[in-house]
């Protein structure tokens, strides 16, 4: 009898803390748990007694890769406690920054997180010194991405420009302009991407998932739209609460989210694109059939393909915007000057997936309960699953080897651990 | 004749959003440079190869909010030749220290289901309340040109040129039209530290403190500067009390004004 633990105690090259415990028993894998050991940071409770106005601010340092989402969905969420409306340049803008979200966060992982994997590195700095070529285009990509998010918002990590109501400042329209080389280049770069994406050697492996997305009837969802499944779920983002509980695991400090009366979903990437790729532009259509990708993929590692269709569809999407651009008469639309007790809930597309918000507030506008539920809480059941089918499948592979393709089939869904905290190492126990 | 060795680089998270180590990444122009100049021998967010002890260079990023961390960053003090923090986080708390305000029992009960898999600090603290630091970035985030003139003046031998002026200074120096004169916006600039560039007056918006106190901040005066242009006392705590909370000045601020919000 063989028992056998694989134990990853420190999970590198995602963003915050978090390991892996295996357990597998007589060659059957008992137990596999997604340990999140990112410290609390209770956001959720010291976000009460604080002004709505102030959510965007502090919301964003949840995450110092996706400041953006968190900004984005509770201004929705505020704006639609509030009854307010914000629509035209204004609603645009804020496309155009979660486009510089996208644009980063996605250029970051293919390059600098995940593409070592593939290819066998530990760091994209080692991999640069075989390929420097590709890691130099990620960097430039990525730069791309910061620097709109710096024009649009000031900087690239928790940005100041934006606020309830839309922004302070909108930027005129030369200062756009005078991004529009870079971001044509970044188009260029992000349809080189997709190749190199396409020619990354894959296993040939595709998982069951049920995906989970905001869907827009006429634009590829990022800030706004129903939240549907490829298993016939499609409700509006207020009723997200009645279809999706969290439950607290005792190994982790994150809440796992999953389907009241179904299990473990994803969302992210490749839930947006089985669910929305009809709305992709033509030119992000046409790189995704070039790279061999059908209407839905189901082979997680082929997640980086994905990733890279939506920079092209972000890089010309942000260039599409810019051209329509005209300031608007006011940089924001402005909140009533008195209200009564209210609430209200949004969610929007983090570069990881849909991330929901949802607020009550009191007669003096101060936040009293305030819920957030990030991608990789909702991701982390499944990313689970994914990694007991892959022992399932490789029991014959010694430890470090088994325990490599666990990091791996970990980083193909780019957990965010801070963001999921309220995760990574690997512990492989085999008797 | 053998190349000399390039000193060690870790890079090491404790309670923080993971922006300041972002950073580093983010300094996309310079980062294979840095690692032509450095070992990264351990920095887990980008590399899954780690190099054991002891580190030249230490970069300390977030608060200490458990157990496990209290002891785990006097290990990485006893490892590291030179220990820089970066980051409000690491420097003030962070966002994080609101907890120090409250009862963490009850926040804990308010966050999750089960409390008892929770095990967390009463407080979250800068790094320098439990081990000795070489040197302090502020900023929430940090902001690259300043972390990268550190690593330079590391690699040089020299000490960093961070200025602790006020944002004032550097919002003058970048021609803006000041927001308080002019639109009589709540800005903090004139006791907060320079180093973002201004970019929230360049935004038509208040500074809200997010690099901490400047050298010699005039707290009474700025006090009643914000009364001046209508915030009101719990306004003045909470916007003290916000990213760097814990750093002495601020608290005196947020202190002050939660005093007189009772008299009042």
């Amino acid at each position: 009898m063989t028992e056998r633990t694989i134990a990853v105690d420190y999970l590198a090259r995602v963003e915050g803390e978090g390991a892996l415990k295996v357990r597998i028993h007589d060659r059957r894998v008992e137990e596999v748990q997604l340990k999140i050991f990112e410290p609390p940071r209770f956001f959720e409770a010291f976000l009460r007694g604080r002004s709505y106005f102030e959510a965007p601010d502090i919301t964003a340092r949840i995450c110092g890769i996706c400041p953006v989402a968190y900004q984005m969905s509770s201004c929705h969420a505020m704006e639609q406690a509030l009854g307010m409306t914000v629509g035209g340049p204004l609603r645009e803008l804020r496309r155009l920054l979660y486009c510089g979200e996208w644009i980063e966060s996605h250029a970051l992982h293919i390059y600098l997180l995940h593409a070592p994997d593939f290819l066998g590195y530990p760091d994209a700095i080692r991999l640069a010194k075989d390929h420097p070529e590709a890691v130099k285009q990620g960097l430039e990509l990525k730069k791309a991405g910061n620097h709109l998010m710096q024009v649009l918002g000031g900087r690239e990590i928790h940005p100041v420009n934006v606020r309830v109501g839309g922004f302070y400042r909108c930027p005129s329209r030369n200062e756009f302009e005078a991004l529009r080389p870079e971001l044509e280049r970044a188009l260029a770069l992000a349809e080189e991407t997709v190749r190199f994406a396409a020619g990354l050697p894959f296993p040939d492996i595709e998982e069951d998932y049920e995906f989970v997305a905001l869907h827009h009837e006429h634009e590829y969802a990022m800030n706004e739209g129903e939240v549907v499944s490829n298993r016939g779920l499609r409700i509006p983002v207020s009723q997200y609460e009645d279809h999706f509980e969290e439950v607290h695991m005792p190994y982790a400090n994150a809440l796992h989210s999953v389907r009241k009366g179904g299990g473990a979903y994803l969302v992210g990437p490749l839930a947006r694109y089985a669910l929305n790729h009809g709305t992709l532009s033509p030119r992000a259509r046409s790189a995704a059939k070039e790279a061999g990708l059908g209407d839905v993929e189901r082979n997680p590692y082929r997640s980086i393909i994905v990733r890279a269709v939506e920079l092209v569809y972000a890089a010309e999407e942000a260039l599409r915007i810019i051209d329509a651009y005209r300031p608007p008469a006011e940089p924001f639309v402005a909140p009533p000057p008195s209200f009564h007790a209210t609430s209200g809930c949004a969610a929007t597309e983090a570069p990881r997936g849909l991330l929901y918000h949802r607020y009550r507030l009191n007669a003096d506008g101060l936040i009293e309960e305030a819920k957030i539920v990030a991608p990789t809480s909702q991701n982390q059941k499944r990313i689970e699953d994914d990694v007991r089918h892959l022992i399932e499948r490789s029991l014959d592979r010694d430890d470090a080897s088994l325990t490599h393709q666990c990091e791996f089939a970990i980083r193909n869904h780019d957990p965010c651990i801070s963001c999921a905290t309220h995760f990574l190492t690997l512990d492989l126990e085999r008797t | 004749m053998a190349p000399p060795r390039r000193p060690r680089l870790g890079v090491w998270k404790f309670s923080s959003c993971d922006g300041c180590q972002l950073s580093i990444l983010d300094c996309e122009d310079e980062l294979l440079a840095i690692a032509g100049h450095l070992e990264i021998a351990n920095f887990v967010e980008a590399s899954s190869a780690v190099v054991d002890g002891p580190y030249d260079l230490s970069l300390v990023e977030g608060s200490i909010t458990t157990p496990e961390e209290a002891r785990h960053i006097r290990e990485i003090r006893a490892e590291s030749r030179v220990l820089v923090t970066i980051g409000a986080c690491a420097t003030a708390g962070g966002i994080q220290s609101l907890k120090n305000f409250a009862d963490v029992q009850e926040f804990t009960r308010a966050v999750y289901a089960r409390p008892e898999y929770i095990h967390s600090l009463a407080t979250a603290t800068p790094i320098a309340d439990h081990v000795a630091v070489d040197f302090e970035l502020r900023g929430c985030p940090i902001s690259k040109a300043q972390l990268l003139e550190t690593i330079s003046a590391y690699l040089t031998g020299r000490a960093p040129n961070v200025p602790n002026e006020s944002v004032c200074i550097e919002c003058k120096r970048r021609g803006n039209v000041c927001v308080v004169v002019a639109h009589g916006t709540p800005c903090l600039g004139p006791v907060t530290q320079a180093g973002c560039g201004a970019i929230c007056p360049s935004f038509n918006r208040g500074c809200y403190g997010c690099f901490g106190p400047q050298g010699s901040p005039n707290i009474p005066s700025m006090l009643k500067h914000l009364d001046h242009v209508g915030m009101s006392r719990p306004e003045v705590q909470r916007v003290f009390r916000t990213f760097n909370a814990l750093a002495p000045a601020f608290r005196t601020a947020s202190d002050a004004a939660g005093a007189e919000g009772e008299t009042k």
